[in-house]
């Protein structure tokens, strides 16, 4: 299911620091045609290898127009069908169109926590140097899920 | 000014340098932190570089989000079952030391991803299932999961990836990442061609060459996609099951260094839902759905009785997945296909004993299955008017993949935990060479062969069912052990046994055979002094699939094939210097074709050597159709010289540290 770019809504993320398909793409597809010589649309971005499009989705999860759609794999799937996500900072919403008109909608959640809010050293303990070549780690068991196993089973040691 | 083809040259020297931004590098980053306080504290003040060829918000192979974290040990379980599950899954033969060391240490990483954001389902004191929103207990203080499965349990894990490399970026700092950047090639020691000096690679945006020097390197860039010819060819290639970026770079550029690959006979083939790959998982598991021919038999009933072929494999309560593969194929080349996943009498059952709200509820969560991490299989749904309650799917077995974190175990041999019995030293058997370290432990975890190359994730072999919660957790192990090494070599100044002038000359070769030669022809694509990219990975993928157990034989082959294979792979190795990149984008793609290639040999080099055929259902040498356990009961492994571009295979003893027989009884 390559992605595809509507000419109507991609504005190049002119307004961004940098085009945010571009800046995300796993597999580096997303190009900027900057003069329209490649695409003949100016300024807006399109799939460069189509073929070697995985449908992560990430380019439009990402987009902040709102541009970017995936047509299903043609040597594979009917045509008509979409499957469209639109992803807040909680939740993502699906909507998705059968071949035969069917609709369904979904939404999950994604995090429970604000973006951004990730404390990553907070309330935790400093590594001890001399713990630096025994089992745990820095903060060792501070996550109460280290599983020290019965010594019975090791048959070897 | 730099420009295509003339690139500028950024020199840089760090002490530890991280390769890949994926579940592995995410969890060194993390873990890398407080241990550069204490060291600094100490007087070593490491410097620290993370490379990424994309972004590390969805790069590896959590791009696209999880369904579920598939490594959970809980505690009600012991690390030792997970060794034996894990051994037993890939047919007896997996680092004991390595699976155990895992186990004990991965829970600590699922509850830190819980802590940072991610939802992890619950079930309530009545049983019932909720999302991982509702703010039930968490794990750390004993919420209980939803498993589907004994070893797995279910998220709302979108962005899983988004949250993980969230906190590690934080822990890093954003000067200590570059992202767009692909290392293509470790360089070796001067003064120590065993020790690694540092790495070379370009961005895919801007004419820059880049040269870091470091005294360890942490190689985790997943494993290996599309070395095999696809099922699908047209559009639908790039929907490989595995990510298509994973292009065997972790196992090339290891090799290339001088590194031990192990098992790298082993593949996995994972049985999916036709043509979008989606989980089958939770499907099995958690909605208890059955699998069956065209005639509603169902397979693993069916051909029960040959499992008993393959003792004591076959006969633990999960058999061994390839095995599972095995009964299954037999009823695809006997003519009674399609396999059906019976999904219409699953969601029957259930539904007969829920309420109107719980069955919407289960729809959604069918749904949501696909949605976190196949969203293809959920296209291929709506195309083709599938409501999976209304009509069932078929299931197919894919083409091939190479990886060492899944339901498969090819990699590079790394040193074990020094305190679970690990052999500590071997009778050197025949022809292991004598440069290579003997026992499963050289000091320092994680940690090939190479001093100061260490790997994670896809890339530590001989283990497998690590999976994203237990790459982070190996990624968090290899990251303390790199501080130790370089507190413990702090006089060690690395040298690049080449010089910079000769790299440039290398990687950019592709970039000289366009501009050199691109106006000879009209057409861009057909010009006989050089081959695209794209061609070459044909070409590949054509010689794999007929001739090293592809989909095209049945996943069959024997000596004389594999001797056909050879020769047009050293073909494929001398034309991959006459590749073309007329871009910087083709460039990337140049030099992951490449390292598909010596991942490629070294698969086939190694399925040559084995004389046996240790996976049934994932390949089989029909001139050794059988599992040899007096012979073959052991570790193939494998070293390449980078001067005469070969590989040399050798047998290293396997042991058990844990009691497998308690899976029989």
């Amino acid at each position: 299911m390559p992605t595809f770019v509507r000419t109507d809504k991609c504005d190049g993320c002119k307004g961004q620091d940098k085009t945010a398909c571009m800046y995300i793409c796993p597999h580096d597809l997303m190009k900027l045609d900057m003069d329209g010589s490649e695409t003949g649309h100016a300024m807006k971005s399109f799939n460069q290898e189509p073929d070697q499009c995985w449908e992560c989705y990430s380019c439009i999860k990402i987009c902040p127009q709102n541009a970017i759609e995936a047509r299903p794999y043609a040597d594979i799937v009917p045509l008509g069908a979409s499957v469209q996500p639109l992803r807040g900072t909680d939740s993502i919403m699906w909507t998705i169109k059968f071949r035969n008109g069917t609709m369904k909608r979904f939404k999950f959640p994604i995090r429970t926590t604000p973006e951004g809010s990730i404390d990553p050293y907070g309330g935790k303990p400093v590594a001890d140097l001399a713990k630096i070549a025994e089992p745990g780690f820095f903060n060792h068991n501070e996550q109460n899920g280290y599983r020290a196993g019965d010594p019975s089973e090791l048959i070897c040691k | 000014m730099a420009e295509f083809g003339n690139p500028e040259v950024v020199e840089e020297e760090v002490d530890i340098l991280l390769i890949g931004g994926g579940m592995a590098c995410c969890g060194a980053g993390y873990e890398l932190g407080p241990w550069l306080e204490a060291a600094k504290a100490a007087g070593h003040d490491l410097k620290v570089k993370l490379v990424d060829k994309a972004a590390m918000d969805r790069s590896g192979a959590v791009a696209q989000g999880l369904s579920a974290i598939n490594t959970y040990i809980g505690p009600e379980q012991d690390p030792a079952d997970y060794a034996r599950m894990v051994s037993n899954d890939l047919m007896g033969i997996t680092r004991d030391d390595l699976a155990y060391d895992l186990g004990r240490h991965v829970d600590e990483s699922v509850h830190l991803f819980e802590e940072w954001g991610l939802p992890i389902w619950k079930t309530d004191e009545n049983g019932e299932r909720h999302d991982g929103s509702k703010g039930l207990t968490s794990l750390k203080d004993g919420g209980k999961p939803v498993r589907s499965g004994k070893w797995q349990i279910m998220i709302n894990g979108e962005s899983y990836k988004w949250i993980v490399a969230e906190a590690a970026k934080k822990a890093l700092g954003t000067e200590r990442i570059q992202e767009r950047v692909f290392i293509v090639k470790l360089v070796n020691d001067k003064n120590d061609k065993n020790r690694i000096a540092g790495a070379v690679g370009f961005s895919v945006r801007e004419h820059r060459l880049y040269v870091f020097k470091a005294k360890a390197i942490l190689l985790a860039a997943g494993g290996c996609v599309n070395i095999f010819r696809p099922r699908s060819v047209g559009e639908g290639q790039g929907r490989a099951w595995y990510p298509v970026w994973n292009a065997g770079s972790t196992y090339a550029m290891a090799a290339e260094a001088g590194a031990e690959l192990t098992m790298m006979e082993n593949r996995f083939v994972p049985t999916r839902f036709k043509d979008g790959y989606g989980p089958v998982g939770a499907w099995f598991l958690l909605f208890k759905s059955q699998a069956t021919n065209a005639y509603g038999e169902t397979y693993m009933t069916r051909n029960k009785e040959m499992l008993d072929d393959y003792p004591p494999y076959g006969q633990a309560a999960v058999p061994a997945s390839c095995l599972r593969n095995h009964l299954m194929l037999k009823e695809m080349r006997e003519g009674r296909g399609p396999i059906w996943m019976d999904t219409v009498t699953a969601l029957g059952k259930l539904r007969e004993t829920l309420s109107p709200r719980e069955v919407k509820h289960l729809e959604a969560e069918a749904w949501e299955d696909f949605l976190d991490m196949c969203i293809g299989q959920c296209g291929i749904w709506a195309g083709e008017n599938i409501e999976p309650e209304k009509k069932n799917s078929e299931l197919m077995p894919t083409e091939p993949y190479l990886l060492g974190s899944h339901s498969g175990c090819c990699g590079i041999w790394t040193s074990g935990p020094e305190d679970v019995g690990a052999p500590t030293e071997e009778a050197l058997g025949e022809g292991i060479p004598e440069h290579l370290p003997s026992g499963w432990n050289w000091g320092y975890r994680g940690m090939t062969t190479v001093s100061g190359l260490f790997t994670a994730g896809d890339g530590v072999g001989a283990s497998g069912h690590k999976f994203s919660s237990g790459s982070h957790t190996e990624g968090r192990l290899a990251a303390k052990a790199m501080v130790k090494y370089c507190i413990d070599n702090a006089d060690l100044t690395p040298e690049l046994d080449t010089s910079v002038e000769d790299l440039i000359e290398e990687i950019y070769r592709p970039v000289r055979n366009f501009l050199e030669h691109k106006d000879y022809s009209t057409a861009i694509d057909v010009n006989p002094n050089y081959i695209t990219p794209r061609m070459l990975q044909f070409r590949l993928q054509k010689a794999m699939d007929e001739y090293v157990a592809g989909v095209a034989t049945y996943y069959t082959t024997n000596e004389h094939m594999l001797e056909i294979a050879e020769q047009k792979l050293a073909d494929l190795k001398e034309d991959a210097l006459k590749m073309r990149a007329k871009d910087l984008h083709e460039l990337l793609r140049a030099w992951e074709n490449y390292h598909r290639i010596i991942t490629a040999e070294a698969h086939m080099k190694h399925i040559q050597f084995r004389e046996e055929s240790r996976y049934p259902g994932f390949y089989y040498r029909m001139d050794k159709n059988f599992v040899d356990e007096e012979n073959w009961k052991c570790f193939v492994n494998s070293v390449y010289d980078k001067e005469t571009k070969t590989f040399t295979c050798f047998k290293r003893a396997h042991k058990d540290l844990v009691d497998k027989s308690k899976l029989f009884k």
